[in-house]
């Protein structure tokens, strides 16, 4: 073989790529695969699609020539037609099929789309943190300016026990607005976070963006989780916003079935007419079979829409308890979870945990990173750290907390539970081992003492 | 920044301090249009042949030989292995990002045998959202303002779009008919080696070349290759390589990979698809096959564009090739024996064309066909002027002979209009039925 060549005395890749290369999931979901860890990290469900999409997948997929061959560029007609009619009783607004949807390769690409389309060099997209990370690479991919603002737990985190604890101040969301702020990204129910926004958080950003003139990309993809009661509320729907907010959603998350990547935005035909040039000019058709499926989806939930038999309230019934579960596995070690309101996930704080993370390769990373790494080689735990899904500024404010997702299956949660469990005798011997070096020291009253004591206060 | 732009800018300055004011000198309409204005990259790219021309050619009762899809089943084995991924619970689910495992594996052997060399499945290959996901994560990635990129003409519509998205220039050369030659066939259109080689400048970062070529069907010879292969390593630019009719290829000729000439596997990226390869466009898989250091970069923008392909077709696709990777060389291998099945209805239609008294561009590889519609002498004077005569022809087609077919000069820039816009493609990857109705056509052409 012969030796590499210097090829291209200048730069090979294209500028836009810079500062792009690195990404989370990438990084764990080859850890997990490696150390074959039990994967609780990455947002996918381990179990099927409902039946009567796979019927309709199968359906597609044995249907005439034509399901296998190019369809419609901008969406499988049928599909698009099923959107609109669906989402326009939702919105209470009539949605043209042809003119107000995108279909798009997953709500990953309908992102894409919305940021290369409407963002520009010097233009400043205001994110909501935390945020699901591909917002940020994203908007630099545009020649953006990302600017952060973060949702804060309310009484400064000590006893925040839900997701709507965390609000959104709107000062400094106001104080965030410049001449060159375009737009701002929200995410609902919000990944890793879990919180689903009320209607007069949604009108307060409303309130922001007709006032200032910006869009609102909105990912809704989550759309169908809440739970406790929470309500999911469509900023689109609110006066002023439907022809200035891109909505996102995604058959993956709908119907439990993310390796279809199926996605769509519904907005004013004005901004999807932008977004229909990047996708002709990107990847052009989305693949047919899948969209014929999610669309036969979409009509039967159309048709059973607040009924029991509806899908969108077995799936969030189904996921409530899991999320139960997880939670009180999670306090039975001394963890505190962020009972989320919404969405596949559930942050815990995992600042309580003593391990001796004793690992050369991670000894410049956050610590959460090199906690959920730990986890991954020592415990065979998948999760993934929270801190990548804020900005750099503010991720050391929130470098204790690992995300887990809990759509999963029983077996998986009793192995989990295991895992856990270990931590749980881990921990105790050597809390105790601590309690007799505290003994013999003169009393400190620190709060790591406290926490010894807190532990073995009886459940 | 733009006058307008400053102008509203200094409009909403205004409003701020002034909120009183706004109602009286901004009104909402000149506020929102400033915001709503779209990204300066997709400026002038909005025009797209194939959303002019496939939304008409959907009614059932027109013959569509336009757009470039299979109207015939694509093989059993590949529906049934979908049906079999998407029962699979963990097949409905994401897989890698960069390729479904046993994707990328398929990939590697089927490749490694063609191209004899080893082809890592986790560094060297890309899946893709088809070959067009392929050029695009391949501009994104490697191609930046200021960059020029050669583009050799006809081309799929696709490349000079794209090229100019990633603020790049195209610099285009056409395919010439050899002169004193009336063209009957495709190996009749060659590249002039002066002029090629007069394209490359400092800025030319790579060339693009599609063979077995889409519309003309031309089969770039080794000798052809090698002469785009002296220019990039003696300019040390790239080469994008699409050759997602690689297989479609007919007796007497044969495809050659140029990454495979000497100093080219470090500097090329080559293209395939699932969907030419099988019969399934609309499964929309394709790959980028090429070294790590160029690879790396196609990853990137694939992390940040959609993420991952679709499970269950990649499975699907895996299993086929799987299956025509044990049968290669033979002759119910797939990849054979599809081009020996198109290859039949390549000989038909150019009959048919030949019997209407039109002159077919025989083609060597792809499942087109140019044919220069001069002989059939149609008057469309009464269509106005704004539109080169192949366009007014297929629109006119279209309407009045129930037929469709794509204008060739939506595969060329302005300069070489006029040089085609006789030409009109027409796709034969059909069903015998639909090229017998469109002879049908041919031969009624005069009647009313």
């Amino acid at each position: 073989m012969p030796l590499f060549q210097l090829i291209m005395a200048r730069r090979l890749y294209a500028n836009r790529t810079i500062g792009v290369d690195k990404n989370v999931w990438v990084e764990f979901t080859q850890l997990a695969a490696d150390y074959k860890a039990v994967n609780l990290g990455q947002g996918f469900p381990d179990f099927s699609p409902p039946q009567f999409v796979q019927d309709a997948f199968c359906k597609a997929v044995s249907g005439g020539p034509q399901m296998h061959q190019y369809t419609r560029a901008f969406g499988h007609p049928r599909l698009v037609k099923s959107l609109a009619k669906f989402f326009s009783r939702v919105v209470g607004h009539e949605i043209d099929p042809f003119e107000d949807v995108l279909v798009t390769v997953g709500a990953y690409q309908a992102l894409f789309c919305a940021f290369q389309a409407l963002i520009d060099d010097g233009d400043e997209v205001i994110i909501v943190e935390p945020f699901f990370d591909c917002y940020q690479p994203m908007v630099l991919m545009a020649g953006g300016t990302a600017v952060y603002v973060p949702l804060r737990p309310v009484n400064g985190g000590s006893t925040v026990l839900s997701s709507g604890d965390w609000v959104l101040s709107a000062e400094e969301l106001a104080s965030k607005i410049t001449p060159r702020t375009k737009a701002i990204v929200i995410n609902t129910p919000n990944n890793p976070l879990g919180k689903v926004y009320k209607v007069e958080e949604l009108q307060m950003i409303a309130d922001l963006c007709i006032k200032h003139d910006l869009l609102c990309f909105s990912d809704e993809v989550y759309e169908w989780l809440t739970y406790d009661g929470a309500k999911h509320v469509k900023i689109a729907s609110l006066p002023g916003m439907w022809e200035r907010t891109i909505t996102v959603g995604s058959a993956g998350k709908t119907f439990s079935a993310t390796g279809w990547k199926v996605g769509w935005a519904i907005s004013s035909g004005k901004l999807i007419k932008h977004m229909k040039i990047i996708h002709q000019n990107s990847v052009y058709h989305c693949a047919t079979a899948a969209q014929e499926a999610v669309s036969h989806g979409f009509d039967r939930e159309y048709e059973l829409f607040g009924t029991p038999e509806s899908y969108f309230q077995q799936l969030p019934a189904t996921l409530h308890r899991k999320r139960q579960k997880l939670a009180s596995c999670l306090r039975s070690v001394g963890l505190q979870p962020v009972m989320p309101e919404g969405g596949y996930f559930m942050i815990t704080d995992i600042s309580s945990v003593n391990v001796d993370l004793n690992d050369e390769s991670t000894k410049n990373e956050s610590y959460d990173f090199r906690f959920v790494k730990w986890l991954i080689k020592e415990k065979g735990l998948a999760t993934i750290p929270v801190s990548a899904f804020f900005s750099p500024e503010h991720s050391k404010e929130f470098d204790k907390y690992i995300r887990f997702c809990f759509v999963k299956e029983k077996q998986k949660q009793w192995k989990k539970a295991k895992v856990i469990k270990q931590l749980e005798k881990q921990k105790r011997q050597e809390a105790a081992e601590r309690a007799e070096q505290e003994e013999s020291q003169s009393n400190k009253g620190n709060s790591c003492h406290l926490l010894i004591v807190s532990y073995y206060r009886p459940r | 920044m733009s006058f307008t732009r400053r102008i509203l800018n200094a409009f909403r300055f205004t409003c701020r301090s002034f909120p009183t004011n706004c109602r009286r000198f901004c009104t909402s309409q000149s506020v929102m249009a400033s915001r709503h204005t779209h990204a300066k990259r997709i400026e002038g790219l909005d025009k797209n042949v194939w959303v002019a021309f496939t939304s008409v050619a959907a009614d059932p009762s027109i013959v569509n030989l336009g757009q470039g899809f299979p109207d015939i089943p694509p093989p059993s084995y590949v529906k049934d292995a979908l049906a079999k991924a998407a029962s699979v619970d963990r097949m409905n689910q994401y897989t890698r990002g960069f390729g479904h495992p046993s994707l990328v594996k398929a990939l590697s052997q089927v490749y490694g045998k063609v191209y004899s060399r080893q082809v890592d499945p986790l560094k060297e290959i890309l899946v893709t959202v088809g070959g067009y996901g392929s050029l695009f994560s391949i501009m994104q990635g490697l191609v930046d303002e200021g960059d020029e990129v050669i583009i050799v003409e006809p081309f799929f519509d696709c490349y000079v779009p794209m090229v100019r998205m990633a603020g790049a220039k195209p610099v285009l050369i056409p395919l010439r008919p050899k002169s004193g030659k009336k063209a009957v066939s495709s190996a009749d259109w060659y590249l002039d080696p002066d002029e090629l080689s007069a394209k490359f400048s400092s800025k030319t970062k790579a060339i693009i070349i599609n063979t077995p070529n889409n519309p003309i069907g031309k089969v770039f010879t080794r000798g052809e290759l090698q002469v785009i292969a002296d220019l990039c390593i003696k300019h040390d630019t790239l080469c994008f390589s699409d050759e997602v009719y690689e297989w479609l290829v007919y007796k007497g000729h044969q495809h050659v990979k140029i990454a495979t000439l000497p100093g080219m596997w470090d500097r090329t990226i080559t293209i395939g698809s699932a969907g030419k390869t099988f019969s399934v466009t609309g499964w929309k898989l394709g790959w980028s096959i090429g070294p790590e250091h160029l690879i790396k970069h196609l990853q990137t923008v694939m992390q940040n564009t959609l993420y991952t392909c679709p499970t269950p077709l990649q499975e699907a696709v895996a299993q086929g090739l799987l299956l025509n990777y044990k049968l290669m060389g033979q002759p119910d291998c797939y990849f054979s024996s599809l081009a020996e099945e198109l290859e039949g209805k390549r000989d038909r239609l150019a009959a048919i064309l030949q019997e209407a008294g039109m002159s077919p561009v025989i083609p060597e590889g792809g499942y087109f066909m140019l044919v220069d519609v001069t002989p059939l002498n149609q008057d469309l004077s009464h269509m106005g002027d704004d539109e080169a005569y192949d366009y007014k022809f297929v629109k006119w087609m279209i309407k009045e002979k129930k037929l469709a077919a794509i204008p060739v000069t939506a595969f060329v820039g302005e300069e070489s209009k006029e040089q085609f816009e006789k030409y009109i493609r027409l796709c034969f990857i059909k069903e015998d039925g639909t090229l017998e109705a469109a002879g049908d056509i041919l031969k009624n052409w005069r009647n009313v």
